[in-house]
């Protein structure tokens, strides 16, 4: 990729190559991923669309992916590092699944591989540019855990990333409790997910729901949610504002 | 096994498809004092005898703690083995770091016969000169294996290795049906009594042998002196007159009886090169 150009400081033209390598900032992302853990395992959520900036560009990117037989990943982000990461993760659950001895990666495992992974790409100031949201379960134990893109790791029983955080969270923790059936469960981050869609612009009306139990992974068909756009508030916003739009 | 003339280095074959080198390294584990592994469904026990150079200095080290859930004993070269058991620490404390999780006995077991593989086929390295019992406990049990220096590895559910390891191989043939459902008592006495069968006449002591367990929800540990004396004294029928017995005091149940017939006490093997214990 480097090649010498003869000019007088030769360092200068490697080292514009080399800025030009690291993550300055994120083009085609994803927003918020929310989920819960309930009775079977874990639940999780997120929509389809991929925005370029401003522009609801692509609209049927899945950003929830299986790893292994145990585990299940939710990204918001970049959508290219979301990709490199699952080829990351496809190499490690290769060699574990080569070593062929009855052992297997748990999501415990891989949520702290990937931890290892960004705060070790965040220290050389080359981040992978996302949020990623890791489910699972193993042995009957349910695993649900998140990483920040600077490699911030924590196990929670409900998680968000992106704008989630402020608009699902507080609902969850309300109105989350242990050992939710499937049916409340979906009902739940469907909840969370019709604030998203009418409170974060980047959010569009298609979303998957993913659900990981002891027999593995199932990503639902995309579908849409109902919406209602005749409340009075939105008839006149600015009704108790006066002078915003 | 005689001198001829493929022998030379690991990296000749004999014509009958033998790499004799690699069978010397065997040989040089079968010198080291006697290490013992045996397991059950849940424990694994590991034990050997304490040799010591001479009286005045202590004796060597042979089991080593690779982590919570893996213990390793070695017979051969100890040097050898040192730098091995660090090598396996090392490999356990790495994985634990990045999974958060122990790293199964399996597959650290691969790793370390992989690296004893290497040295079998490098024309400017020699095989370790060491065999390794490794013990441990993962999700999928407990397990008991031996690394050998050619590079093989096997899995066991009891074992022995060093010198007069045959004497307790015997032992532990006739009762190893019995280890799975074992409970841990009956292992450490097991394990105990079969480090009796290699000193052949010689009393037992606590002082003599050292004895490690691990097992679900106990991490690897060694067993004090005051245990280990309070299951001797379980089965050794008449308890010594004289404490310091020294060499060839017979046991009365021992048919053994050690009355100059040429046998060697714990210490005093002429022939066993200072390095190897």
């Amino acid at each position: 990729m480097t090649f010498t150009i003869p000019i007088e400081n030769g360092d200068a033209v490697k080292i514009a190559e080399a800025e030009s390598q690291r993550t300055l900032y994120p083009y085609v992302t994803g927003t918020s991923i929310v989920a819960i853990k309930y009775k079977d395992g874990v639940l999780m959520a997120s929509d389809m669309g991929g925005s370029y900036g401003s522009t609801l560009r692509y609209k049927n990117i899945e950003r929830m992916k299986a790893i292994g037989k145990h585990s299940l990943l939710g990204a918001s982000g970049e959508i290219s590092d979301f990709q490199e990461i699952l080829r990351y993760l496809d190499e490690l659950t290769l060699n574990d699944n080569m070593w062929d001895d009855g052992n297997s990666l748990g999501p415990k495992e891989i949520h702290n591989y990937l931890t290892r992974v960004m705060y070790n790409r965040r220290n050389k100031f080359n981040p992978l540019w996302n949020t990623l949201v890791l489910g699972g379960v193993k042995n009957g134990k349910s695993y649900l855990g998140m990483v920040s893109m600077i490699g911030v790791s924590f196990e929670d029983d409900h998680v968000a990333t992106g704008f989630g955080n402020h608009l699902a969270r507080p609902i969850l923790r309300d109105e989350w409790h242990a050992d939710l059936s499937f049916e409340d469960g979906v009902k739940l981050l469907e909840k969370c997910m019709r604030v998203l869609l009418y409170r974060d612009r980047s959010a569009i009306n298609k979303l998957q729901i993913a659900k990981i139990t002891e027999e593995g992974v199932t990503v639902s068909q995309p579908y849409s949610l109902k919406t209602f756009w005749e409340y009075s508030s939105f008839h006149n916003p600015t009704a108790s504002a006066e002078g915003s739009w | 096994m005689f001198r001829n003339q493929y022998d030379t280095d690991v990296t000749t074959w004999s014509p009958t498809g033998r790499l004799f080198q690699v069978e010397y390294a065997m040989e040089a584990v079968k010198q080291g004092s006697a290490a013992i592994g045996l397991r059950s469904r849940s424990h694994v026990v590991l034990a050997c005898v304490n040799k010591a150079q001479s009286e005045l200095s202590s004796h060597q080290r042979k089991i080593f703690k690779v982590d919570d859930h893996i213990g390793v004993a070695i017979a051969g070269l100890t040097a050898d083995g040192r730098v091995l058991s660090r090598y396996m620490r090392s490999e356990s404390i790495n994985h634990s770091f990045t999974y958060e999780s122990p790293l199964s006995v399996g597959r650290l077991v691969v790793r370390l016969a992989d690296k004893a593989q290497v040295c079998t086929q490098r024309s400017w390295k020699r095989p370790y000169g060491v065999g390794l019992l490794v013990g441990g406990l993962d999700e999928s049990g407990a397990h008991l294996y031996y690394n050998c220096p050619s590079g093989n590895y096997f899995e066991y559910q009891a074992f022995a290795i060093g010198s007069r390891s045959q004497a307790a191989k015997t032992y532990l043939e006739r009762r190893y049906e019995s280890f799975q459902e074992s409970s841990r008592e009956d292992l450490i006495k097991d394990a105990i009594m079969a480090i009796r069968e290699t000193l052949q006449g010689e009393t037992l002591k606590s002082s003599l042998c050292t004895v490690s367990v691990l097992g679900v929800e106990e991490p690897f540990h060694f067993l004090d002196q005051e245990s280990i004396q309070k299951v001797i004294d379980t089965f050794e029928k008449v308890p010594e007159e004289e404490e310091d017995a020294g060499e060839g005091e017979a046991e009365p149940e021992a048919a053994l009886v050690a009355a100059g017939t040429g046998e060697q006490g714990g210490s005093g093997d002429q022939d066993v090169a200072p390095m190897e214990m």
